[in-house]
């Protein structure tokens, strides 16, 4: 029997990626280790390796394919002391150069479906997917709209802002040469050269003073962690050197920088690579702290952050970075810093959120729409500072609020929201302020166990169900 | 142990790349040397009334006095070029910013918490900054500037402005981790930056031998490729000619170098500490034998200086010094309306 060689996923969001080079051709002989292929996914490429030795039978997607789905039989292995032309054809195999739409029939022909093990952060992944029309009064009517993923709007936010200002450059673990742990700073390196895009050793605590010292001496720079978890290691000059200075000076000497990466859960992790920073930075005077949902918040936001003279913490969030969603083609789309955004319009119940959980609310508000009650979805967008008003606001036409967070609820900015709604909108609730965070433990690997520890777009409906005594 | 150890006794690196010249005594003029001498006495006359101030409560907190480390400060930044250059140091910056002809009245003002302060009253000693004069704090973390530091020489590399930056930290900071990532990256790049370990031998109250594997604090670099220097911090045109060696090498594009300047304080850490890790008698034999400003005094004396002279000059600092003290205690302080000024600089 012929083993079939699949699509491999190179990561746990990963479901579909380029087959973008066969290293091997039909008749050749592999052994576990040969290189057979190279994958490509808009993250990265990867080489894909031969587990089984054999022969190869067929080939079953041509190299160059785009869109081919993790678990297509890409080819088949004839094993030692198989006759190579008995090998049993799959149904695609008579077109040997299989088009992408013909995958799906191999994929319906038997092969079994890819292990897609069920975790939390594919369920937050794929509830965060929503595609719902917002209501945005910043954009005007009849703007164009272009398809963007969320880390082409940070790289175009960070280009554009780079071609402005001769004083703005980037540094950070990978962002030069290997174009970005994430592909985030792709292409700048090309355009802007090594004076303005750096590649740092591993050093947060170091690099990070070096930015907030050239800030001081004034620059513009962005410093990007490879994850906010390590920022760990660098918080005490994002904190005492960058927040404070400006206060400590009297005025004199600011510190216009921004920090960003991936911030939040990613995907089967483990604790130490998970975690919510927004409420720790966010409760700093002196720091702005932005925490975008969507590529037209990031890019417009990210390049308020870098225009801004004072310090920014901007918080992205790793699953939504291949993510397409539209922004404006306009020429300098930059947001206000501390607005906060109506994503859907409701009249029952106000739904509060931030970054992810902002699609996993958009989700839970579909699901709520089906039983007759209609969520208003608001994006904070800005952490700190945090618009109050908008919530307010929407809390007086609702007179409920559920915050909504992937991040643990114990000092969180949902506690936040629960304190000033208190103090200033005691009036206009009819029930008490619920939340929807992450279970209060460090986060686990087991599949089953993360899906517990982090919101639901189920968990958004049952507590929005409370609130309205339903 | 006190006295400051001959240059001789610790063997410099075996040379397998090229190192900067052993750096010669700044030959001065008797005019430049006078203003180095009244720049040193000025710092120690303005410490003391600082000292004297905390004990009268007019300064709270902590207070970091630079007395014995005079001519540190002094003779380094005589050889830097104001218009370029960079400096940032630690939270004992009182003299540092002294020795950049700042005005003492701000100074004093700032220390006793008062709007007319260089930080509004709103940083206290350890948080004091002057962007004009390209003086950078003033930090609180031990370390901090360090890495804060590398980022001016970053800057001044970047826009290609021909700075150079010069950050000093202490024995007691040059444990910390922050400093070898900022060396590896200033060597690795190349930044224009002098680090200036001034040594007092004591971090708080530990001293050096018993925190330090390698007590011999200019080698630290050696790891990153970087280069060090020992040099006698009580003598002020020895620390002038560190300074002149050290911004050659710098400014010649080859990278940072290391100035290990042996010192002393003669006061506790801060205000707060007794000082009890340490006999009366080692801080007294520095005084008598190796005191900064009595040896600068000695030498303008040598040089033909009148006494006469030297007088008029410590009479002259003692009265700015009692301005500057009597400015402090009397100016206001800080507006309420203050308290939410500056936490940031735009409004969102």
């Amino acid at each position: 029997m012929a083993i079939e060689i699949k699509m491999p996923a190179l990561s746990p969001t990963m479901e579909e990626g380029t087959l973008a080079k066969w290293l091997v051709k039909e008749g050749d002989t592999v052994k576990s280790g040969d290189i057979m292929a190279e994958i490509e996914t808009d993250k990265a490429t990867m080489e894909f390796e031969a587990v089984d030795e054999g022969t190869i039978a067929q080939i079953l997607v041509a190299e160059g394919t785009d869109n081919v789905k993790v678990g297509t039989v890409i080819a088949t292995l004839a094993v030692e002391g198989e006759e190579v032309s008995k090998a049993p054809t799959p149904a695609a195999a008579e077109d040997k150069a299989v088009e992408p739409e013909k995958q799906e029939q191999a994929a319906e022909s038997g092969t079994p479906e890819p292990h897609l093990v069920e975790t939390g952060a594919r369920q937050m992944f794929e509830a965060a997917k929503h595609d719902a029309e917002v209501a945005d009064p910043e954009v005007p009517a009849g703007t164009a709209m272009v398809k963007l993923t969320l880390r082409e709007a940070l790289r175009d936010a960070m280009a554009e802002e780079m071609r402005k200002d001769e004083r703005v450059f980037v540094m950070g673990e990978e962002v030069a040469q290997y174009q970005g742990a994430y592909k985030v700073t792709q292409g700048l390196l090309d355009e802007f050269g090594e004076t303005r895009v750096i590649d740092t050793p591993i050093t947060e605590y170091g690099f990070a003073g070096v930015g907030t010292g050239a800030a001081m001496g004034g620059l513009r720079p962005i410093v990007e962690f490879m994850t906010f978890n390590f920022a760990m290691q660098a918080i005490d000059h994002i904190i005492n050197s960058a927040a404070k200075t400006n206060y400590m000076s009297g005025g004199q000497m600011r510190c216009p920088i921004v920090f960003r990466g991936p911030n939040g859960a990613a995907s089967r992790v483990g604790a130490q690579h998970s975690q919510n920073y927004g409420p720790w930075y966010a409760s700093v005077p002196g720091l702005i702290v932005i925490a975008p949902y969507d590529a037209a918040d990031a890019k417009g936001l990210l390049k308020a952050a870098i225009r801004s003279e004072d310090p920014v913490v901007f918080l992205e969030n790793e699953l939504l970075y291949g993510r397409t969603f539209e922004v404006p083609q306009v020429d300098d789309w930059v947001l206000p810093i501390g607005k906060a955004r109506i994503m859907r319009e409701g009249k029952d119940v106000t739904i509060v959120s931030y970054s992810i959980g902002v699609g996993i609310s958009l989700e839970a508000a579909d699901e709520l729409a089906k039983e007759g009650i209609e969520a208003e979805v608001v994006d904070l967008r800005t952490l700190r500072p945090l618009d109050r008003q908008t919530v307010l606001k929407s809390l007086a036409k609702t007179n409920r609020i559920v915050v909504v967070e992937e991040g643990w609820p114990t000092c969180s900015i949902a506690s936040e929201v629960a304190a000033f709604v208190m103090e200033e909108g005691f009036d206009d609730l009819d029930a008490p302020v619920l939340r929807v965070t992450d279970e209060d433990v460090p986060l686990p690997y087991a599949a089953n166990l993360e899906k517990l520890a982090l919101i639901s777009a189920a968990k958004v409906v049952e507590t929005v169900k409370k609130v309205c005594y339903r | 142990m006190a006295k400051a150890p001959a240059r001789a006794k610790s063997e410099p690196p075996k040379v397998n790349r090229e190192r900067p010249d052993e750096p010669e005594l700044y030959k001065a003029s008797k005019e430049e040397l006078l203003e180095l001498y009244k720049q040193m006495l000025l710092i120690r006359r303005f410490e003391e009334k600082a000292g004297q101030l905390y004990g009268l409560g007019f300064i709270g907190g902590f207070c970091h006095l630079y007395i014995g480390q005079e001519a540190v400060a002094v003779g380094l930044q005589s050889a830097l070029d104001g218009e370029k250059d960079s400096v940032i140091t630690g939270y004992r910056d009182h003299g540092h910013m002294l020795a950049y002809g700042i005005d003492p009245k701000v100074i004093m003002a700032e220390l006793t918490g008062r709007a007319a302060g260089i930080s509004k009253g709103k940083g206290g000693s350890m948080h004091m900054f002057s962007t004009e004069k390209k003086f950078y704090g003033g930090h609180g973390i031990v370390g901090a500037q360090v890495s804060l530091g590398t980022g001016l020489a970053f800057k001044h590399k970047y826009s290609n402005d021909g700075g150079v930056c010069l950050a000093y930290f202490g024995d007691g900071a040059a444990n910390q981790g922050q400093v070898y990532e900022s060396f590896n990256m200033a060597e690795l790049w190349k930044l224009p930056i002098i680090y200036v370990i001034e040594n007092n031998q004591y971090a708080m109250g530990t001293s050096v031998n018993r925190a330090s594997s390698e007590d011999q604090l200019y080698r630290r670099g050696e790891s990153f490729r970087i280069p060090g220097i020992q040099v006698d911090g009580m003598d002020v045109l020895a620390c002038r000619g560190a300074a002149e060696e050290a911004l050659a090498w710098v400014r010649a594009g080859k990278g940072p170098l290391i100035l290990e300047m042996k010192t002393y304080r003669y006061r506790g850490h801060s205000m707060s500490d007794p000082a009890k890790y340490r006999s009366r008698e080692e801080v007294q034999a520095v005084r008598d034998k190796s005191d900064p400003i009595e040896h600068a005094k000695q030498l303008l004396e040598k040089l033909g200086v009148k006494e006469d002279e030297l007088k008029a000059a410590e009479a002259a600092i003692r009265k700015q010094v009692n301005e500057a003290a009597d400015f402090a205690e009397q100016t206001p302080e800080p507006e309420p309306g203050e308290l939410y000024t500056d936490v940031l600089v735009e409004s969102y």
